[in-house]
């Protein structure tokens, strides 16, 4: 990404750009933060069904923890790591898994997206199981579709 | 007390769309609606509505700054000045002036009268216990009795990324990056200008 040097960055970031990852401090702290800020966006999408959050948060968080890496490290890390053709099959993957759970339920002898006949024995359980995996199409969907928007903003160069 | 954390919070929230809309330096606004946004997760969080202040403290704080941010990247920093004209306001303050005889319509805060409160609100609280068995009882609504809605959701961000694709990412540098993205090696430490 081009580094931030605009009209009201200090005077001598105009001569020659300072990048980000030349920053220790930036650096070092992102190194640190982006571990927990991805293991939180997991703990928040498979605890969603106990505290506040859900795969549409999960998803937004992991989606910034990764902007985060990219912002800092530079675009062309970023998508070494997360390639765009591979983001834009996830985008559609997330949303097919949710349909999938509907269809699955409907072959099961069910409604459309019941997740009760998943479990014969108890629909309690089945529930469970419906609503973790759809959360995780949800969170796959999220994630990939916000970071395919930054790579479409972040990819551009100036006019 | 909560009635003073509200009230501080209202103002706040006040004070920085006025400074939003005086600002001429748009980095600044960028980083005031992510302040606005904040702020808001914080009234929500007051208003017992975690779930919601959640997404809006990850996106509106979070992720729509960086986009907000990119974009200021690509265009100007720099608002340009222009001469106040009066159809747009007498617009917005009509706009508001309805939206705010609307809200006269609606129940009071936590009012048992609400309608959520008589119909389906109950429904959902036993049944979520008794059918769903997980304790919180927004991801019951959001993900199994409402599922059709979250589908729908899905799709919609689905095809929001979709949109945002086709209008921006043909450029040059995005095929650039494509074809980076393929190749699977590791990013060269003897290039230190990679982020160009």
């Amino acid at each position: 990404m081009r580094p931030t040097t605009t009209g009201t960055a200090h005077p001598a970031a105009k001569r020659r750009p300072v990048r980000m990852r030349e920053k220790i401090i930036v650096r070092v702290t992102t190194k640190a933060l982006i571990p927990f800020i991805l293991l939180f966006a997991l703990y928040v999408q498979v605890h969603g069904d106990y505290g506040p959050g859900g795969g549409f948060q999960a998803g937004v968080i992991f989606a910034a923890g990764l902007v985060l890496y990219g912002l800092v490290f530079g675009l062309r890390v970023l998508v070494r790591m997360a390639p765009i053709n591979v983001i834009e099959v996830l985008m559609a993957t997330g949303v097919l898994i949710y349909g999938g759970v509907g269809i699955g339920s409907l072959l099961m002898g069910g409604n459309f997206l019941d997740y009760g006949v998943f479990d014969k024995h108890d629909p309690v359980h089945g529930q469970h199981l419906g609503i973790l995996l759809v959360e995780a199409g949800v969170g796959i969907t999220v994630t990939a579709s916000l970071l395919a928007m930054f790579y479409a903003f972040a990819g551009r160069r100036r006019r | 007390m909560t009635t003073w954390i509200e009230i501080i919070l209202f103002a706040f929230l006040l004070i920085i769309s006025v400074m939003v809309v005086r600002l001429r330096n748009l980095l600044a606004a960028a980083m005031l609606t992510g302040l606005f946004s904040l702020l808001a997760a914080g009234l929500f969080t007051v208003l017992d509505a975690v779930d919601v202040a959640f997404t809006e403290a990850a996106v509106g704080a979070g992720f729509s700054t960086v986009l907000i941010l990119s974009t200021l990247a690509l265009t100007s920093t720099e608002a340009r000045r222009k001469r106040p004209r009066l159809l747009p306001l007498v617009v917005v303050i009509a706009t508001g002036a309805v939206l705010v005889y609307g809200t006269f319509d609606m129940p009071l805060y936590g009012s048992p009268d609400a309608v959520i409160h008589q119909r389906v609100l109950s429904g959902y609280v036993t049944k979520t216990e008794q059918e769903i068995g997980i304790p919180n009882i927004v991801t019951a609504v959001l993900a199994s009795f409402r599922g059709y809605d979250t589908l729908g959701e899905t799709t919609v961000i689905f095809t929001a990324g979709i949109g945002v694709l086709m209008l921006l990412a043909r450029s040059k540098r995005q095929r650039l990056l494509r074809r980076i993205g393929r190749t699977r090696s590791a990013p060269s430490k003897r290039r230190p200008g990679g982020a160009a």
